[in-house]
């Protein structure tokens, strides 16, 4: 499959893609030290709690596992869209993307019940420097899995109307790198926010 | 409807910022005016806002840096004369508009007068220096400009509606905290920060994969002119510091609007975090600046001196080195902060060490100039005019490097003085000498040299006279941001700089009367060639101004200082056999619209008019989609249209002098085979 | 001929199956650790740290497909740089801040 592939794109084309890859590549570590910058900035006030809650007292770990589950399985089931992309068949790509989506929905359905759930008990995020630190720091990802949602449903519409072509492949794969991109900051957002925090 | 706008916010308080805000708005609609004169919107709208052609947003860059670079100055000479007079006297600004007037100063000189001026160099030159016929990515290039263009947008429209921040440039909490400071000065301070940052962000990624990946055939990365050099350096700098001061501003940004405590006193808030952060992106962002203008200043050296730069590789080393170690030395701007002797001396000893490649530079540029044929044209005068004057400005920074003079030292106009004495004569000088020496590569003619010489004159004497009474000032005592004071013996000395100031608005009116007589006489100094300086690199082989596709043919690149080794082996003005079809992006009107609402979604941020920040918002996401799904955004030029371009290429070089620059005297001659180095 | 597929790189399955695996297996073991709070609290925060990093390798080798063989050297450099960088930015701030911290006695 993948020969015919490489027949039917242009190399000047392959060579667009490839600029395109390394741009987004830039723009993913540019993302990734806003990122660190949000972690310092946790890990500089975790402990300022102004007398309110702790991270003790506002961490569930059995929802942070759950939240977690998603977004590992969700990644799991791109790189199976990913496959079906390959293999050039594109009802399975459709099909996978909408179960990716859901996935994600799922986590960001979670979240936001997280989020909702911590703000009626009065952890807030105006409520100490602890907390701000918190929700920005996961409301970003939060943020970023959103966009991404987006992303995948426009995806889906560009896949289903215009086909698997060259340049939707190539947004496809980018598409790819954010959300595998978005799974790994989550690894460092259970491993440095909620598992510390419920220790 | 209108958040917390309301008819208060416009400026009939006082006649200071009433008169402001007129010339801005007349401003804008003379400029409109003169748009509507001349018939010229239909080719304004089609052929410049909507152009995705690199040279064209360069140009547009660069037209608003010299805007805002009039706009900075204007602040500027409002503060020293009120400074000057306002010993035992309030002088003729009250303190809140002082404020705002220092706080503006810093902010346009920086965002919007330094980082435009930039890109548009960058983007003029880098493409063709690099031999290549555009950059990676042309769209994205038209939204960075109109981000950045919306930033400065509401930069004059704080002149107009509402007040400007009076937290300085850097804005640091808890001053600028809702607390202390309500109202939506520091708020548009954050928001047009924060717009022009992403801006910037995608600026930097353009030219990174622009630079790496689209190269001529040849063009190796030890063969990239130095300005190719610096402008990669600075482009992974934008990448990896700019996120710092993304995540300060919209921390600053939730704790004033949404009640968050990351910089508050309260609460669990540490206002130290902000200066952290703002600087782990602002020091940085000095060599973001300045290493432009240090790879300006190596093509005209070389230029100029007719000679080989120097060091080449010695230059290159030292531009990553700068690099890196821009990312080690960021807390020497907050010392007094209390940290311990640890953290201090070794923050102080980075300084001082990114001092040694900078050191090497300039030996570099000055080995060039040794045993050349200089030609004193107002770009290498500009860079003479630096490396004397940057070497001053470097030893009084390594001073300040030194904690325990830094303790003494700290916010006195000592400092003022000091980076002052780096950015006017580094980054400015650089961005001048850059501007005059690639102007007719823009335009097709040569700035006029008598008033380009005037405006160095002025700007040097003029820097001297405002700045070197700093200095003494601050040993003084006296601090920065003062809007009067009562100890006579600092009076005399801020005569003397406001003096300097008025020296330094000569040189602004040599800068503008230099623009207009050159367009008036554009005639008598038209560059034919495309070579007007016996140059070296490859921007020198294309017309001036270069056709839309720049390289007809895409060069050959077989040595450094391609353009000079390719006139050496006479294969300089060969004409292909026959031509070949260039495929090229279509303008389009996408990166204004995201431009325009993300102005749009900055004022309604600033205002709580949370509706129409969705609303603009919306408009962001379908531009983008509605472009991400466009897969028809190029079209072809044929082979005929480009031949025809190409033709009257070469009747104009027929007509050209053979060396616009033989008539010069210390000319050296024609590229002649050179003795290796 | 029809176009098939724009992907220049072929993709199997199977790398994401033992991704999926691995990562299962090392997100598993810090949450249970927390969970029950079996060893003491030094240890586990260093296991959930060593774990961390694991995990983020597998990622990037079984999702991203990040390798030295195919991924271009430019990505890898980009990469390289990014995390010497995020080392120095956010070592940098709590070295500075908890310095800042101990001197204050907060």
């Amino acid at each position: 499959m993948s020969s015919v592939a490489r027949m039917t794109i242009s190399p000047r084309d392959a060579e667009r893609y490839e600029e395109k890859d390394f741009g987004f590549w830039l723009y993913l570590m540019s993302d990734a030290v806003i990122f660190a910058c949000l972690f310092a900035t946790y890990l500089v006030m975790v402990g300022n709690t102004a007398g309110g809650p702790t991270p003790k007292d506002v961490f569930e770990l059995d929802r942070a596992a759950a939240e977690t589950a998603l977004l590992l399985l969700s990644s799991t089931t791109f790189g199976v869209a990913a496959v079906a992309l390959s293999a050039g068949d594109r009802g399975k790509v459709l099909l996978w993307l909408a179960v990716t989506f859901l996935l994600g929905a799922g986590f960001i359905f979670l979240e936001i019940g997280e989020f909702t759930g911590m703000i009626a008990q009065g952890a807030g995020p105006d409520r100490s420097g602890f907390l701000s630190a918190f929700f920005t720091l996961v409301g970003t990802h939060g943020f970023h899995v959103s966009v991404g949602l987006v992303w995948i449903v426009v995806m889906f519409a560009q896949v289903f109307f215009k086909g698997l072509t060259a340049p939707v492949a190539s947004r496809f794969m980018r598409l790819g790198l954010f959300w595998h991109f978005l799974d790994i900051i989550w690894v460092v957002i259970f491993s440095v926010v909620y598992l510390p925090g419920v220790l | 409807m209108f958040g917390r706008l309301t008819i208060d916010s416009l400026p009939f308080y006082s006649a200071v910022a009433a008169s402001g805000a007129a010339v801005t708005v007349l401003g804008g609609l003379a400029v409109a005016g003169a748009i509507t004169y001349f018939g010229a919107w239909r080719m304004v709208m089609t052929q410049w806002v909507s152009s995705v052609d690199h040279k064209k947003i360069g140009i547009m860059y660069i037209m608003l840096a010299l805007v805002m670079l009039l706009r900075g100055f204007v602040d500027a000479a409002m503060m020293r004369s009120q400074q000057a007079i306002a010993y035992n006297s309030e002088g003729y600004l009250p303190p809140d508009h002082f404020d705002q007037i220092f706080s503006s100063h810093g902010t346009i000189m920086i965002f919007f007068m330094a980082m435009p001026f930039l890109s548009g160099l960058a983007n003029l030159i880098v493409p063709q220096q690099i031999g290549s016929r555009d950059v990676a990515f042309p769209f994205m290039n038209s939204v960075s400009l109109w981000l950045t263009t919306a930033g400065a947008g509401l930069m004059l429209i704080s002149l107009v509606v509402g007040k400007f921040s009076t937290a300085g440039w850097t804005a640091y909490p808890p001053y600028s905290g809702v607390e202390y400071t309500p109202g939506v000065g520091v708020d548009y301070w954050l928001w047009m920060v924060f717009i022009a940052g992403f801006g910037t962000t995608m600026t930097g990624i353009n030219f990174l994969v622009t630079i790496i990946k689209n190269r001529a055939p040849g063009m190796t990365m030890f063969r990239l002119p130095l300005f190719t050099w610096t402008i990669l350096i600075t482009s992974v700098l934008i990448i990896f510091a700019f996120p710092a001061l993304t995540v300060a501003c919209a921390m600053l940004i939730l704790d004033r609007n949404f009640g968050f405590h990351f910089f508050t006193n309260a609460m669990g808030g540490n206002m130290m975090n902000y200066i952290n952060l703002f600087w782990l992106w602002g020091h940085p962002e000095v060599y973001i600046l300045i290493l432009p203008a240090f790879g300006v200043f190596s093509e005209v050296v070389s230029t100029f001196s007719q000679k080989r730069l120097f060091g080449y590789i010695s230059l290159v080393l030292a531009t990553c080195a700068i690099g890196l170690l821009s990312f080690t030395v960021w807390l020497h701007h907050f010392f007094t902060m209390g940290s311990s002797a640890k953290v201090n001396s070794f923050f102080g000893t980075m300084t001082t060490i990114i001092s040694v490649p900078t050191g090497v530079k300039v030996f570099d540029w000055l080995l060039t100039m040794y045993r050349g044929r200089i030609i004193f044209k107002p770009p290498m005068l500009f860079t003479i005019g630096f490396l004397v004057t940057f070497v001053i400005g470097g030893l009084s920074g390594v001073l300040l490097a030194l904690p325990p003079i830094d303790y003494l030292m700290h916010n006195t106009t000592f400092l003022v003085a000091h980076f002052h004495n780096m950015i006017i004569p580094g980054v400015l000088f650089g961005y001048l000498a850059g501007y005059m020496y690639w102007f007719p590569k823009a335009f097709g003619f040569k700035l006029n040299e008598k008033w380009g010489t005037r405006a160095f004159w002025c700007w040097i004497v003029g820097f001297y006279v405002a700045f070197m009474p700093l200095y003494v000032l601050g040993m003084l005592g006296m601090p920065r941001r003062m809007e009067h004071y009562d100890i006579a013996a600092w009076q005399p000395h801020l005569i003397v700089a406001g003096i300097g100031a008025f020296i330094i608005l000569l040189g602004m009116i040599c800068l503008a009367v230099q623009l207009v007589v050159s367009i008036r006489e554009r005639n008598q100094a038209l560059d034919l060639s495309g070579d007007p300086w016996n140059g070296r690199s490859l921007e020198w082989a294309t017309s001036s101004p270069a056709a839309p596709y720049n390289f007809a043919v895409l060069p050959k690149v077989e040595s450094r200082d391609a353009w000079w080794d390719m006139k050496q082996r006479g294969v300089a003005y060969e004409r292909p056999a026959e031509y070949e079809d260039i495929v090229m992006p279509k303008n389009t009107y996408a990166g204004l619209v995201i431009g325009v609402a993300g102005g749009v979604f900055g004022f309604a941020a600033i205002w709580w008019m949370w509706w129409l920040a969705l609303l603009s918002l919306a408009v962001i996401a379908a531009a983008i989609i509605y472009r991400a799904s466009d897969d028809d955004d190029e079209f072809v030029m044929t082979a005929s249209e480009v031949k025809a371009i190409e033709d009257e290429r070469f009747a104009q070089l027929a007509k050209a002098p053979k060396n616009e620059m033989a008539d010069e005297p210390g000319f050296a001659g024609e590229p002649a085979p050179e003795p290796a180095e | 001929m029809e176009i098939k597929s724009g992907l220049q790189i072929e993709r199997t399955i199977k790398p994401y199956l033992i991704g999926l695996a691995l990562a299962v297996l090392l997100t598993a073991i810090p949450f249970g650790l927390a969970a029950t709070g079996v060893l003491p609290r030094e240890t586990t925060l260093i296991i959930i740290a060593a774990l961390a990093v694991l995990q983020i390798l597998v990622h990037l080798s079984f999702f991203l497909h990040i390798d030295f063989k195919t991924t271009p050297r430019e990505n890898l450099v980009a990469l390289a740089f990014a995390l010497v960088l995020i080392f120095i930015m956010v070592g940098g701030s709590l070295w500075i801040m908890f310095d800042l911290y101990h001197r204050m006695m907060v």
